[in-house]
């Protein structure tokens, strides 16, 4: 009998000791194929990348990332692969989502799953208010399109703007945002295009002769980042929108930081409102670009998505090391309300009661320096909150 | 006069895009006309030629119209080998197996061009002559639209002379009538095809790099455009150069006009469109009669 205590005493000494020493699964859910293949890239990167660079700050404690393929914005595929790590990978943490409609159709899966979920892109505002478990680490559309809204009249003056939009949730997040915010101000959006949907980059020129015969003082565009920011670019010159006096605005989208040296000088001009640029002057942004550099290349450069990456995994490590590598997920939750953190886009904070970031948004103009295309930052708004969620707008009211 | 460029910029806009669809899409035509074979896999000649094209261009400065040529002729031999290895081995087959394996060639295009390149969007840089706008009087104009209405123009004529005034020309309209009488007066149906094949596919090439401006370049383009060369086909009638050059114009006009005056669903008009119209002339609206 004593025996008997002894042996079931020292397996489960045993037994806990492993479970210390145990690792913490992550489950990552991005399109690694298909049209977003370079928008995961640029996450997962970003993920890796905190990974490296905290190292030591993460023993003895093991995080092992499963990756799997949402595919594409249908979010049928995305919910599969959710499932499929809650029930048979049995993950202790996801994170990820690049697109919109993917977080929407995971949010079932996840609350039932009852996992932190870390979401590094997907931007659609209410997003967060699906499930308990959602925290955001990479921005609502709110707060760009907001904040833009305000200060297209204010910083730029203008009086009418017509928006295009890429038609999925996203966008029509964007299209209500800017709008919301600029007519509150005095403007007055007179043309509102839908572009296509989001799986495929269209030929612009149609909708961008559209917005042209209505001569706005500025045309707001939102289209998903990656190649649909270059074929815009490019139709907004062709176009002669620039000579007709028309100002291209819209959220950092448009001048994504990787694909914005191949636009050249066609780009010089465009403003944009968003909570990251490559060019931030601030010690953990320096740091952060000069470690991704050398991880994957002088050509390389890292954009919001990458910053999305690092700044889930940033919190993913957060709560493993208070937590101490057993992750329980209301404990987790706990951990991440309220926290906050200085990241690579300036210093950033959970609301503890929309779980949603709280971060500054950035006023830039793109100019040439030095044969280079840099995003001279015009304007700063601190600590913006997603308005989506604070005006209570559609489906962010519940 | 507001109206008026408004409609010139209209018709100028969709006149350019037709004009890629036809350079894409007559080769398809013709070889459909020919041999009754759906080739699916058109458009992934296309993308190669595009590739071909505007990787020549970025990586070793070659400049756009030898670039041009160079995505002709490749293509062209590529498309010769895959005729005459592959191709002329299911000539006899049903129309499903041409049909899957047309659409398997395509999905390896898509998957070999995404692992050799990479997924992401190839950027054409124009030469700067063809940059920016152009006045043409009464109106101003993307310089680069101007250039493909000018290049299409060059194109039809010369197919429609090649087609009409030359022996190959009349052999390939023969065959496309009535093939077993032009086989029994002892014309190479066989041989016609691989020619017409070749050339159909480095005219699609031709296409890939002249709308890389506009349709862009990316693995997805074999598929993602297939449906619109289709129409175009389908519309037009087969093997009919001239059919098939009114109804890419159509189309493109069409589908500019509905995506700029209703953007709302504009673009799905289009497919509606298609249908009424094929219910109205299943043989497609130029056809000529029936045989």
């Amino acid at each position: 009998m004593i025996k008997r205590i002894i042996v079931a005493t020292a397996s489960l000494v045993f037994a806990v000791g492993c479970a210390q020493a145990q690792e913490v699964k992550v489950g990552v859910v991005l399109p690694y194929t298909g049209v977003g293949a370079e928008l995961a890239q640029q996450q997962d990167r970003g993920m890796e990348l905190y990974l490296k660079m905290h190292a030591d700050a993460i023993k003895p404690y093991k995080i092992t990332l499963i990756k799997r393929d949402a595919k594409n914005p249908g979010g049928a595929d995305a919910k599969i692969a959710v499932q499929e790590l809650l029930t048979q990978d049995k993950v202790d943490i996801l994170a990820g989502w690049n697109y919109s409609p993917n977080a929407i159709a995971s949010a079932p899966i996840v609350t039932a799953g009852k996992k932190l979920a870390v979401i590094s892109n997907a931007g659609s505002g209410h997003i967060t208010n699906l499930s308990p478990y959602f925290v955001r680490f990479s921005f609502s559309m709110w707060h760009a399109g907001y904040a833009m809204g305000e200060a297209t009249v204010k910083n730029l003056n203008a009086k009418t703007a017509v928006v295009g939009y890429t038609d999925f949730p996203p966008g029509k997040d964007m299209l209500a945002s800017f709008k919301r915010a600029f007519e509150a101000s005095g403007g007055k959006v007179i043309d509102e295009i839908p572009m296509g949907g989001a799986g495929a980059v269209p030929d612009f020129t149609p909708f961008f002769q559209r917005a042209k015969d209505k001569k706005p003082d500025v045309f707001f565009v939102f289209v998903p980042a990656g190649d649909h920011s270059s074929a815009v670019v490019k139709t907004y010159n062709a176009l002669g929108m620039r000579e007709a006096g028309i100002k291209l605005i819209g959220p950092g989208d448009i001048t994504q930081d990787n694909k914005l040296q191949a636009m050249g000088s066609a780009a010089v001009g465009l403003i944009t409102m968003h909570h990251y640029n490559v060019d931030l002057d601030n010690l953990e942004n320096k740091q952060f670009v000069a470690a991704w550099k050398k991880a994957y290349g002088a050509d390389s450069t890292p954009d919001f998505m990458a910053v999305g990456g690092y700044d889930s995994m940033a919190a993913i490590v957060h709560v493993v090391r208070t937590l101490k590598g057993k992750i329980d997920t209301d404990k987790a939750l706990e951990t991440l309300k309220g926290w906050k953190y200085n990241s690579p886009r300036g210093p950033i904070m959970i609301d503890p009661q929309t779980r949603d970031i709280v971060m500054n948004e950035y006023l830039s103009e793109v100019v040439m320096q030095g044969g280079k295309l840099v995003q001279k930052p015009i304007g700063k708004i601190d600590a913006v909150k997603d308005a989506c969620k604070t005006l209570k707008v559609g489906p962010c009211a519940n | 006069m507001i109206l008026g460029v408004d409609v010139a910029s209209m018709i100028l806009g969709g006149v350019a895009a037709g004009m890629v669809l036809f350079i894409v899409s007559v080769g398809l035509s013709v070889t459909m006309g020919l041999m009754g074979f759906v080739n699916l896999a058109h458009g992934a000649f296309a993308m190669l030629g595009g590739y071909i094209i505007v990787l020549s261009m970025n990586y070793w400065g070659v400049h756009f119209l030898p670039a041009l040529a160079l995505g002709f002729v490749v293509t062209a031999a590529v498309s010769f080998a895959f005729e005459r290895l592959l191709y002329a081995r299911l000539y006899r087959a049903t129309e499903l197996d041409q049909v899957l394996f047309t659409i398997g060639l395509v999905f390896m295009a898509i998957a070999s061009v995404t692992l050799v390149v990479g997924p992401e969007n190839q950027q054409l840089v124009l030469p700067a002559m063809l940059q920016g706008q152009v006045d043409l009087g009464f109106t101003q104009y993307r310089t680069y639209s101007i250039f493909l209405i000018a290049i299409g123009i060059i194109i039809v004529v010369g197919l429609w002379l090649g087609f009409e005034r030359t022996r190959i020309g009349a052999q390939i309209r023969a065959t496309v009538d009535n093939r077993r009488m032009t086989e029994s007066l002892g014309i190479n149906v066989d041989r016609l095809f691989t020619i017409t094949f070749a050339f159909g596919s480095g005219m699609a090439a031709l296409g890939g790099g002249l709308g890389a401006e506009f349709l862009g370049l990316d693995p997805q383009y074999a598929l993602k455009y297939l449906v619109y060369f289709l129409i175009v086909v389908a519309v037009g009638g087969l093997g009919r150069v001239t059919g098939v050059f009114y109804a890419a114009l159509l189309i493109g006009v069409l589908d500019f006009a509905l995506k700029k005056y209703i953007p709302k669903g504009g673009t799905l008009f289009i497919f509606g469109l298609t249908i009424l119209l094929l219910l109205w002339r299943p043989q497609g609206l130029f056809a000529g009669r029936a045989t």
